[in-house]
């Protein structure tokens, strides 16, 4: 086979019909405010995790969409619940909650 | 979906195309990939169909690819488009027909601009003037080539020789179309059934007999893109727009793949020899690759054109095994021979897609 120097690159596309959301769903019914996420950014831009780790809120919330839960709740154990993407939110999402539910969710999530 | 409304949205997609007396710009990159391609165009206009084609030899470039790359500064390429629609009025000519979809869509992008901006054609006037001398005006009538095939697709076929129709079985050959994104992507009402509906190269393709196969990824990009293509760094992206298309019309097992813009026909042909020889696929079942022709090129064919004379040895997919199934007859010792029957020599055999000498 010859190198180009370049590979034709693999769709990051998810198939949402075959992609496990059920931490998503779950976390919808005990927290409503988790489906008012527009992915803005305020909650990682403020976090103060974020200065240390490669942490961001709204990266676990993609990584939850996805279907990609076992990374999303290897994300939450960063956080510091310190609460401060609580107050930068500007749709008042529940932010802290919704990484306490996503820890506990590590034994519950089928 | 009711008849009536299928019309209606049907005629929001119509063109007006000019008879005659044609203003002829070339593109820039198909004079280096497929340097016979144009002047099939020009013969069948002048030949076969008998019209009136000017050419200017002071023409240039539209310059679209620097735009897009963003070299070549906005008032810039306006002031270049200008030129070439002042030697389209000089020569007596106001329809004026670009044979590339990427200058298509920069004079259609262009014209636009200074239909809802009109300081900007005012300022580009200037500039025109102050750099040659020169006045344009806008032309009467804007069709891309591919357009004015499309107009006489009927007539050509009268006088074609062949048809898109297998030899041996009868049945009519699967053709794949794929239209230029700037062709109607971006002001789909200038383009023949707009993004949508795209109907440009499926005419053609009935008018010669063969079928059209509505695949999925359809209107999807050839990856060309420019930057996606130019920047070495982002060609992943560009063969992988190419991948993805190839993978949804394998299954229908295409004969022949129809373009009407330089830069799909040069990514759709070359891409399947760059994938064959990184991944060792062809996406045909006896490791040939599909063909790839712009629409001229294939209404040359029909019309029984010297296939080497059009230079379709500069494809990269050999379109031996379509012309074997249609039963055009060609003399494979002159296909690198040139004009006057001299040696151009053969290129290096690719490993993994099969090669024709």
């Amino acid at each position: 086979m010859i190198d180009f120097g370049f590979t034709p690159l693999v769709a990051s596309i998810t198939d949402l019909d075959k992609a496990n959301v059920n931490l998503a769903k779950q976390l919808t019914e005990q927290d409503p405010s988790f489906a008012l996420c527009i992915s803005c950014g305020s909650c990682s831009a403020t976090c103060t995790a974020g200065q240390f780790t490669k942490f961001s809120f709204r990266v676990m919330c993609h990584q939850i969409r996805k279907g990609n839960a076992k990374e999303a709740i290897a994300e939450a154990s960063k956080c510091m619940l310190c609460g401060k993407c609580t107050l930068a939110c500007p749709r008042n999402v529940n932010t802290r909650n919704i990484i306490s539910l996503v820890r506990k969710a590590q034994t519950t999530t089928p | 979906m009711k008849l009536e409304g299928k019309r209606k949205i049907w005629n929001e997609y119509q063109k007006d195309i000019a008879d005659d007396k044609y203003f002829y710009v070339r593109s820039c990159i198909r004079q280096a990939v497929f340097p016979g391609s144009e002047n099939t165009y020009l013969r069948i206009m002048r030949d076969v169909l008998k019209k009136d084609v000017h050419e200017s030899a002071h023409h240039t470039t539209c310059t679209g690819i620097g735009y897009h790359t963003e070299v070549v500064p906005f008032e810039t390429i306006q002031t270049v488009v200008a030129r070439n629609f002042a030697l389209m009025r000089e020569a007596g000519y106001e329809n004026y027909t670009p044979s590339c979809v990427t200058s298509f869509g920069i004079y259609t992008e262009i014209l636009d601009t200074w239909h809802h901006f009109p300081e900007e054609k005012k300022r580009t006037a200037e500039y025109l003037k102050k750099a040659t001398q020169r006045d344009f005006q806008e032309p009467g009538n804007m069709a891309h080539t591919s357009d004015i095939i499309y107009k006489f697709r009927h007539q050509i076929a009268e006088k074609a020789k062949y048809k898109l129709v297998n030899r041996i079985t009868g049945l009519p050959l699967k053709v794949v179309d794929h239209i230029g994104c700037h062709y109607a992507k971006m002001f789909p009402e200038k383009g023949i059934g707009g993004a949508e509906h795209p109907h440009v190269l499926a005419g053609l393709i009935e008018a010669f007999g063969g079928e059209v196969i509505d695949y999925p990824e359809r209107r999807h990009c050839c990856g060309f893109g420019f930057r996606q293509y130019f920047i070495k760094a982002n060609r992943g992206y560009s063969i992988a727009a190419s991948k993805k298309k190839f993978e949804s019309m394998e299954p229908y097992q295409p004969d022949l793949i129809l373009t009407n813009c330089p830069g799909c026909n040069y990514f759709m042909d070359r891409w399947q020899y760059a994938l064959a020889e990184m991944e060792g696929k062809t996406y045909d079942t006896q490791g040939n690759g599909i063909p790839v022709l712009a629409y001229e090129e294939l209404a040359g064919l029909m019309l029984g054109f010297d296939p080497w004379e059009m230079g379709l040895q500069m494809h990269q997919v050999g379109i031996e095994t379509l012309m074997d199934k249609i039963g055009i007859p060609y003399n494979l010792s002159e296909k690198y021979k040139g004009a006057k029957g001299e040696d151009l020599g053969v290129p290096e055999s690719p490993r993994n897609i099969k090669f024709y000498k």
